[in-house]
């Protein structure tokens, strides 16, 4: 193992769920407000997973109160304090830009129903 | 105490503190180090120490090398720095310096030799603006303009920035901050960029200009 894993293993988180673009995840991020600690959650779709190792983010989209909203998580960062895989997509690239383009109906992803582990 | 290391740059990541943020880190192959001599004010006119550092092939060193060697009776090493240092006492020749030296929150400065940019013209050189790109910029979209003026004074100054080799330089960035120091894995964390690519020498050296 190189020194650059080696660092990174201290940080790298080991439950992950299996979660892809085109699903449907809800997000629960800590939130301090003075002294207290909170959850906060934030429900969409992945349109996108990048980097790799530590450094690894995913964006999740919504459309909240008629306007559409997209944030990038560090995957490993201890502030999110678990992600919820809420319905599995059926998507045909890794990238799922055009759904910005897209409302209503148009932003419709089919469920991807197949055994959990792959 | 010795006040400096010599490593090798690793490269970059990113840490979690404790917070969550994300820091991002220069991992750092910290030492070991030998003391392979030790100067001093009566025999050399100033202190310092000379690290050693790196393995390096025994028949791949030549004899005056060999001796200077055998004389601290340490092993040859691939690099050997000189650091000033003000008090020699309770070093020895022969004795390591590792990571340990430093410890987290330590600020330090890093000196390395920039990465190679080879033959570059002024805009990336010395950061001038170049010329319009469009309404009719001609050719001069990256050349630098004028040089000076004409019959007075009828040469161009000294000194005048000009294109040519860029970086390969010795550089020293300053009171960056240590992150983590681990002597077992040999390994030093620091906040931000340091000079130089992946696997460059670099000397880390307790800050000059001790925190902010």
């Amino acid at each position: 193992m190189n020194l650059i894993e080696s660092v990174e293993s201290q940080y790298v988180k080991t439950d992950i769920p299996d979660f892809s673009p085109g699903d449907l995840v809800r997000v629960n991020t800590r939130i301090r407000e003075g002294r207290k600690e909170r959850l906060q959650a934030y429900e969409g779709t992945v349109i996108r997973r990048s980097h790799s190792g530590l450094r690894q983010t995913f964006t999740v989209r919504r459309v909240a109160y008629g306007e559409g909203s997209e944030r990038t998580f560090p995957l490993h960062s201890p502030n999110i304090e678990s992600i919820q895989v809420v319905r599995h997509g059926a998507i045909r690239r890794a990238k799922l830009y055009y759904l910005r383009g897209r409302t209503g109906k148009a932003t419709r992803i089919r469920e991807r129903r197949r055994a959990a582990n792959n | 105490m010795s006040n400096a290391i010599l490593g090798k740059k690793i490269g970059m990541t990113q840490v979690f503190d404790d917070s969550g943020a994300a820091i991002p880190v220069t991992v750092v192959e910290a030492g070991p180090c030998v003391i392979v001599q030790i100067k001093t004010d009566e025999r050399d006119g100033y202190s310092a120490i000379q690290l050693g550092f790196g393995s390096r092939n025994e028949n791949k060193v030549n004899r005056p090398e060999m001796g200077h060697f055998r004389k601290a009776d340490v092993k040859p090493h691939r690099f050997l720095r000189e650091v000033r240092i003000d008090n020699t006492e309770g070093l020895s020749v022969g004795s390591t310096l590792d990571a340990s030296i430093f410890s987290p929150g330590d600020f330090v400065d890093v000196t390395g030799t920039s990465k190679g940019r080879g033959f570059t013209g002024v805009v990336k050189r010395w950061g001038f603006a170049g010329g319009n790109k469009t309404h009719g910029g001609e050719q001069d979209h990256r050349r630098p303009g004028s040089i000076g003026h004409s019959s007075w004074p009828s040469r161009v100054f000294k000194g005048k920035k000009m294109p040519g080799r860029h970086g390969a330089k010795r550089v020293t960035t300053q009171n960056l901050q240590v992150i983590q120091a681990d002597a077992e894995r040999s390994l030093l964390l620091i906040k931000g960029a340091v000079p130089g690519p992946p696997n460059g020498l670099l000397i880390v050296k307790k800050a000059v200009k001790q925190g902010k």
